[in-house]
């Protein structure tokens, strides 16, 4: 039973990353009743395999204004309703090239529109800060990027929903979106526990399956201009670098390494699949993680290798947009399907970041509140977050 | 990268089932195969009700945590190439399997003394220094909840009371680094019955440990302290017993 009582309009939410998690937790404050289901583990399928950035929005300053002004509003606000997520250990743009330096005027004046405090640094300086940077350096940027846990930063929504009534049910497949005279009414489920199948029955359905929203939206008969892209992450042992260490230019594959407890993440390449189950691991973007990782902290290239994956991000554009998906914007979208495609009832959440995932969710539950008659604000701004252990509790 | 096909007898258990069973598959493999891999390969390919966890895929999350030929291992980093013969993948032990390779984490959680912060602020800030008494930065923050060592625990595997390796890890931490915490209260929950005493210094946890943060040693380092606490408190309180914490060793 969900916060709201029996007599709240119910909202199923289907997809358990981080927007479902973080949705699940808005719209029980708001007075909903909330049942979320999750096919796997919740953040299994692009949430948890980020690179535990939280971004500052710089990466973003010069070429995607919007995502760059989302990314530091919700950077400060995750720091104040999640302590103790977060490292405090702030980021550096490390320039090495005449044409990175090129790019500084231009990413000083992006991060100051924005709002997106710098601190130039000296080479001396930084190598200070950082010894493991390339001593080639011309200068550093340091922005307030600080590393998260990719997956007990967001479970920190699911323990907060939870213990506020929302259902989180995980190992449930959905089947089929219900939808009869244009009006979705539900979702039919199944539990990979009991193999029951069952009508989950809902006043309104919303869409959070990031990569997957197309295959989502297609059961209810519509279309999610979603290009699932993934890109390729490496691991190697070894903490070679405290701050998150990025290439001071305009984005480009292997450009950050994220300290992780022990380990060392580089990030990332960007390509466009059909399939976001089907992602490989190309070996030729692993070595590019190797390459331009070891141009900015050059022992990457001998530290021991921990593990490559692929995750997709769920970037919103249609198919006729930019193959490699690093043209399209990092910002999110929330479709009411009722407006754009005469399908009432139904409300897609996609695109964005681990970063922005309460913003998202807010702009949603704005819409989801708007359609059921919801009058309460949102209050995710202010709730501070259970520990991520309260997700686990009975 | 030679492509071969590897036998996986991977655990099945369905709620209602009378009995777990193995189930072969046949996987396509090449050199840098994992075993998550290859049970991401069965669900997709073969049968999507394979039930497993995993998030990260780099040894950070610790959800993929299972035996692998009777080994604790992370499935996300263990590679096909290093298992000789079939690999025969079970759920981790001592925590109740919930469907085929998936264990009840409540479980796990509800070990740890109450509360259970999250630990984690900076790793070393240049311009800070590490706490009095800690030499480096080996930390119990590198411990990802894996509950590997909780698996391999010989005393887990008969008292289901002990709250295990991680739990105390986690306290020793705490203790050695409190930064506001309750220092005296997680002394006394170590000291339980079920706790720092019942150890059997295996060092199983240890050797599982898929994250370097050396329980047992933790655990060691747990009961010199209660140990000299005991001392200090008999020069103190000289007509107190010293078994007045209800220590059972």
């Amino acid at each position: 039973m969900s916060g709201g009582g029996d007599s709240a309009p119910l909202v199923l939410i289907v997809g358990g990353g981080g927007t479902g998690g973080a949705l699940a937790h808005d719209l029980t404050l708001r007075g909903a009743r909330v049942v979320l289901v999750e096919r796997g583990e919740f953040t299994s399928g692009t949430t948890g395999r980020h690179h535990g950035l939280l971004h500052s929005g710089a990466r973003y300053a010069v070429n995607d204004k919007e995502s760059a002004l989302e990314c530091i509003e919700e950077n400060t606000l995750l720091r104040r309703i999640a302590p103790g997520s977060f490292e405090e250990n702030d980021g550096l743009f490390v320039g090495l090239t005449d044409e990175d330096m090129a790019y500084l005027p231009a990413f000083l004046e992006g991060c100051e529109d924005t709002g997106i405090p710098t601190q130039v640094l000296q080479p001396d300086e930084a190598l200070r800060l950082e010894p493991m940077l390339n001593p080639v350096l011309k200068v550093a940027v340091r922005v307030p990027d600080a590393t998260m846990d990719a997956m007990r930063m967001p479970l920190r929504f699911f323990a907060t929903a939870k213990a506020n009534g929302a259902d989180l049910l995980n190992w449930v497949d959905v089947i089929d979106i219900d939808l009869a005279g244009g009006v979705v009414s539900g979702a039919t489920v199944r539990d990979q526990v009991t193999g029951r199948q069952t009508h989950i029955g809902a006043d309104l359905v919303v869409n959070a399956t990031g990569p997957w929203s197309e295959q989502v939206a297609r059961m209810a008969g519509v279309d999610v201009p979603i290009r699932p892209s993934p890109g390729v992450m490496l691991a190697v042992r070894g903490r070679l670098c405290n701050m998150v260490v990025n290439r001071l230019h305009a984005s480009g594959d292997g450009d950050i390494v994220v300290p992780q407890r022990a380990l060392s993440i580089v990030g990332t390449s960007s390509w466009v699949v059909e399939d976001p189950d089907d992602l490989g691991v190309p070996a030729d973007h692993v070595q590019r993680m190797i390459d331009e990782g070891s141009m900015l902290v050059p022992a990457v290239r001998e530290a021991p290798f921990r593990s490559a994956w692929s995750a997709a991000r769920p970037l919103i554009g249609s198919r006729d947009d930019a193959d490699s998906g690093r043209e399209l914007s990092r910002t999110f979208k929330t479709i009411d399907h009722a407006v754009d495609d005469g399908v009432e009832g139904f409300v897609t959440i996609t695109g964005g970041k681990g970063t922005t995932l309460r913003g998202m969710a807010e702009v949603c539950a704005d819409v989801v509140s708007r359609k059921l008659g919801l009058d309460m604000p949102c209050a995710t701004r202010e709730t501070v977050l259970l520990p991520h252990t309260a997700a686990y509790a009975a | 990268m030679s492509d071969a096909v590897r036998t996986l007898r991977v655990h099945r258990f369905k709620r209602g089932d009378d009995a777990p069973r193995v189930e072969e598959h046949l996987v396509p493999a090449h050199e840098g195969t994992t075993v998550l891999e290859a049970l991401r390969w069965i669900q997709l390919q073969e049968d999507p009700t394979l039930g497993l966890r995993h998030s990260c895929f780099h040894a950070s999350c610790g959800t993929c945590g299972v035996r692998v030929n009777g080994r604790e291992r992370l499935a996300c980093v263990t590679r096909l190439s290093d298992v000789e013969g079939a690999v025969i993948v079970d759920p981790i032990a001592n925590l109740p399997v919930l469907h085929d390779l998936v264990v009840d984490m409540a479980a796990f959680v509800a070990r740890f003394p109450q509360p259970h912060p999250i630990v984690r602020e900076s790793e070393f800030l240049p311009e800070s220094s590490p706490a009095d008494g800690i030499d480096d930065h080996e930390r119990y923050e590198d411990c990802i909840e894996c509950g590997l060592c909780l698996s391999a625990c010989p005393v887990a595997a008969t008292d289901d009371t002990y709250v295990g390796p991680a739990a105390l890890a986690y306290a020793q931490r705490m203790i050695e680094e409190s930064r506001g915490g309750d220092r005296e209260a997680l002394l006394h929950w170590a000291d339980q019955d079920a706790g720092a005493w019942r150890c059997h210094a295996a060092f199983e946890c240890t050797e599982a440990c898929p994250s370097d943060v050396r329980p047992a040693q933790r655990i060691m380092a747990l009961r010199r302290e209660l140990r000299g606490r005991r001392t200090d408190h008999d020069r103190a309180v000289p007509d107190r017993p010293a078994t007045v914490t209800g220590a059972s060793a």
